[in-house]
């Protein structure tokens, strides 16, 4: 039989798990919402590129990404979609990931209705094609050859908003949604580098710090990384509406509060347990 | 003989994709080599799905270890495959819905499940054991206070000590990592390329 | 004598033409200036026509680029912008003169058209944006072939105990004391990831010890190619231990492209088989921890190994012993201890060195260089040369 401290250093972890499960539950059914305070970095850095761009610039928008990852990104898409509409800037959407097309459609259609854009006007979904970081090259000397037709089978040739895009270099920034491979590092390689196109990216909260490096060198512009860079787009993009809809990364960032003061406080008690344990030893010797 | 031809290839294969990198001119043959690349993926996805069928039916029919799994692994392939091939894959079919609310969903789920490791994994793996632990432990409360509103409400300042963590030393440190795997890709890629590598092909000299 | 091709290659550079550049000024017109030029570092067929617009002519209702067809005749080649830009004309004929002008149409009815400019496309035989990497690369090929021959020539080289591969025999001799079988995941991706091919060359020395060993090793793979190379290498490296009759080739499966269907598949293994040691080596991306945290589960002994640098704390925290970035790419020479290998990566730790000092010199002239212009110039000569277009 060890000591009460003994046994916290081997909790079990399907006690961790449902603690954990019900530090995510209870807050999101609580309906908790925790106000997100806003502060300089790559969230910021991505808002003020945004929005330094001229009204009627073109964006290429592509969702990297599939269901799997889609409560970290699909917040992103529906932040940033309605930034770039609601400045007027024209959105020209795509996919590495076959998923992700629909997933960018729901996002553009959606904030397209609310605020009164029109397709082929103001946005195109061009789909999906396989072929990564060698599609991206491709994309760079001949857009329409890649993608003769949009999502819906139309021709590229007789859709208004490509008619003066024809490779990577016409866009104004590019802006990759991206869970993995292909994703924004192939973007940064294949076309940020070689095009000096200005490049901002959103990614799962895993992945975020392995792109540290490309905003250091200015590679990437900005970044939005996980629930907490989504919450921060959706409370800029908020700034100064009167009435806007709402997203679903502020309510997330609740219960991750709550589910990351657990995982300290688990570590605060494996910690007392180890040190006890340490102490006791000592004592032996 | 038996080594031969496939070290000639990796080694045309090979210079011919640095060649392309360099030389605009040799471009065509790069993306041709891409597009072989290519063609024989997509065959392989043949013998992928052959060598899936082959494994579970062999199992049934041996009652092999767990045999019992293999009935639903052949339902659930054989469902996705003819939906797909004989309804198609647009919005409305079947396949489409098989996707959308069952694949989707349970990707999802794994992907959720990455919430109840990390939490195991953290409360096992932080142990202040030496000032480097230590170290580490007190840099992991600052991000991850920082990384959610009750950090700022704690102390404003923790969400900027979280960034330059992220900043400063998260970056020097992925940094590192990049260039040295860098330099391994680099000298791996030679190794093949020139055949000093073989032990793939089960020649080690 | 292989780096002749790069070095003629660079050669070639100093003699590369630059292509024809043309341009002509609008006058009245609204297109102000044209200007057409081979494109750069593209491999022929292509004309860049970049143009400017005037400020005082009346803005046109549209503005036409066109060509010159060989009958004579004006073609369209696409309608432009009534502001300054750019446009890659396409798919043309290396060597052939073409002959370009912007029409500006006001009402429908063409107005004064713009000077006619023609260039010539050309193939480039070096890409401009690269002859920096291309000399780095280069000279990083010099060093790895020299200390290879180097090892070659029995020259003693030291390489400095890594305990996660010192672990591998270990393992799998503690697989067959148990009685359970060897897992070895190759990572997510496919063959054209230099991490599933470093992870190959792995496989087959990991293979070669259970055959020796006479364990079961199991290789689910997440790509059907990687499942053909796997089972080929593995049944190279049963045959090389004369141990034929062990190989089984159903052990090495093919599970499903799907990320994290593979994960839930490997995972189901790991509870149903027991495996008692757990080799985790390759690309791998969000699935790291759950696969790593599932093994543990089971009580294997674990050794991962990953460039990924977000994946590498997830198997520090859940694994026995990891190979973090290039120890992976070392496990070959390490296993082996083959002179050849060994030699290769006593070039690479070089050539990380020259990096190091490069470095450290570009960081310090761009800091000086704040204040000292010669010390700028420095610094933006490493940036070109490192630099890739």
């Amino acid at each position: 039989m060890g000591t009460f401290t003994e046994k916290l250093g081997s909790i079990d972890r399907r006690v961790i798990f449902t603690v954990i499960a019900l530090s995510v539950v209870v807050p999101l059914a609580a309906r908790l919402n925790l106000p997100i305070p806003i502060t300089p970095g790559p969230s910021t850095d991505m808002f003020d590129a945004v929005e330094a761009l001229p009204t009627g610039s073109i964006v290429l928008l592509s969702f990297d990404y599939d269901p799997s990852t889609m409560p970290e990104l699909q917040p992103m898409a529906f932040a940033i979609t309605q930034h770039l509409m609601r400045k007027d800037i024209k959105i020209v959407s795509m996919a590495l990931w076959p998923m992700g097309v629909s997933l960018g459609n729901e996002a553009l259609t959606s904030v397209s209705d609310s605020l009164g854009r029109e397709e082929y006007v103001d946005w195109v979904n061009l789909g999906y094609k396989t072929g990564g970081g060698v599609l991206i090259v491709r994309m760079g000397s001949n857009i329409k050859s890649v993608f003769p037709e949009d999502y819906n089978g139309n021709s590229v040739d007789d859709i208004p908003i490509m008619e003066h895009i024809n490779k990577l270099g016409d866009f104004d920034m590019l802006i990759s949604l991206s869970a993995g491979d292909p994703g924004v590092p192939a973007w940064i390689m294949m076309a940020g580098d070689r095009y000096d196109i200005p490049i901002g990216g959103g990614c799962t909260a895993v992945s975020a710090p392995q792109f540290y490096p490309y905003l250091g060198t200015g590679q990437l512009i900005g970044l939005l990384g996980g629930l907490k860079g989504a919450a921060d787009y959706e409370t800029l993009v908020r700034i100064g509406q009167d009435d806007p809809p709402p997203g679903t990364a502020i309510p997330g960032m609740a219960a991750q509060s709550v589910a990351h003061l657990v995982i300290m406080l688990f570590i605060i008690l494996g910690n007392i347990s180890y040190l006890a344990g340490k102490k006791k030893k000592g004592g032996v010797k | 003989m038996r080594l031969f031809v496939p070290l000639t290839i990796t080694f045309v294969a090979g210079i011919i994709m640095i060649l392309q990198f360099f030389v605009p001119a040799t471009q065509s043959m790069g993306e041709s080599l891409q597009e072989w690349y290519m063609i024989v993926a997509s065959f392989a996805i043949f013998i992928g799905a052959a060598n899936l069928l082959q494994v579970h039916v062999h199992r049934i029919r041996f009652k092999g270890r767990n045999w019992k799994y293999s009935p639903v692994t052949i339902v659930g392939f054989s469902a996705m495959i003819l939906t797909g091939l004989i309804l198609g894959i647009e919005k409305g079919t079947p396949f489409n819905f098989l996707f959308l609310e069952m694949v989707a969903p349970m990707s999802a789920t794994m992907f959720s499940l990455l919430a109840f490791f990390v939490a195991s994994a953290a409360f096992r793996a932080f142990r202040a054991s030496n000032w480097r632990a230590t170290l580490l432990l007190i840099s992991a409360f600052v991000v991850m206070l920082g990384r959610v509103p009750i950090g700022a409400m704690i102390w404003p300042r923790i969400p900027l000590i979280s960034e330059w963590i992220m900043q400063v030393p998260n970056l020097a440190g992925q940094r590192a990592v990049m260039i040295g795997a860098a330099m391994g890709m680099v000298a791996t890629s030679l190794r093949m390329i020139f055949g000093i590598e073989r032990s793939y092909l089960g020649g080690a000299d | 004598m292989l780096f002749v091709l790069p070095l003629l290659v660079f050669t070639g550079a100093i003699f590369a033409q630059s292509g024809d550049i043309a341009s002509g000024d609008g006058g009245d017109c609204f297109i102000l200036s044209l200007t057409a030029e081979d494109a750069p570092n593209d491999a022929g067929g292509g004309i860049d026509l970049e143009w400017t617009v005037s400020a005082h002519v009346t803005e046109p209702d549209s503005i036409v680029l066109e060509r010159l067809d060989e009958d004579g005749a004006w073609s369209s080649i696409g309608t432009i912008l009534p502001v300054d830009g750019s446009r890659t004309d396409e798919k043309l004929s290396n060597g052939l003169e073409y002959t370009y002008r912007a029409v500006s149409f006001y009402g429908g009815i063409p107005g004064t058209p713009s000077v006619e400019v023609s260039a010539v496309p050309a193939r480039q035989w070096i890409h401009k944006g690269r002859i920096g990497m291309l000399i780095l690369l280069t000279l990083i090929s010099l060093v790895i072939f020299y200390f290879i021959e180097q090892g070659k020539r029995g020259k003693d080289l030291y390489i400095r105990r890594i305990a996660g591969l010192t672990a591998v025999e270990d393992a799998v001799g503690r697989a067959t004391e148990m009685g359970r079988p060897v897992l070895y995941i190759p990572g997510i991706m496919d063959m054209d990831d230099i991490q599933t091919i470093a992870s190959m060359v792995i496989l087959g020395r990991v293979a070669m010890k259970t055959a020796e060993y006479g364990s079961s090793l199991l290789v689910p793979t997440c790509r059907a190619v990687v499942m053909s190379v796997a089972q080929e290498t593995v049944k190279e490296s049963y045959l090389q231990m004369g141990r034929p009759d062990a190989y089984q080739k159903g052990n090495i499966n093919y599970i499903t492209d799907d990320q994290f269907g593979y994960a839930a598949g490997v995972d189901g293994i790991m509870i149903r088989q027991k495996p008692a040691a757990i080799f985790m080596l390759g690309t791998f991306y969000a699935e790291s921890l759950i696969l790593a945290e599932t093994g543990r589960s089971v009580g294997a002994i674990q050794i991962a190994g990953t460039a990924m640098p977000s994946q590498i704390p997830f198997f520090i925290a859940a694994c026995d012993y990891t190979l973090i970035g290039e120890e992976l790419f070392a496990a070959s020479a390490y296993l082996s201890k083959e002179p050849k290998l060994l030699g290769s990566l006593r070039g690479q730790d070089v050539a990380k060195l020259f990096f190091m000092i490069v470095i450290v010199i570009g960081v310090l002239a761009a800091t000086i260089g704040e204040s000292w212009e010669p010390a700028a110039r420095v610094a933006d000569f490493f940036k070109t040369i490192t630099s890739v277009r």
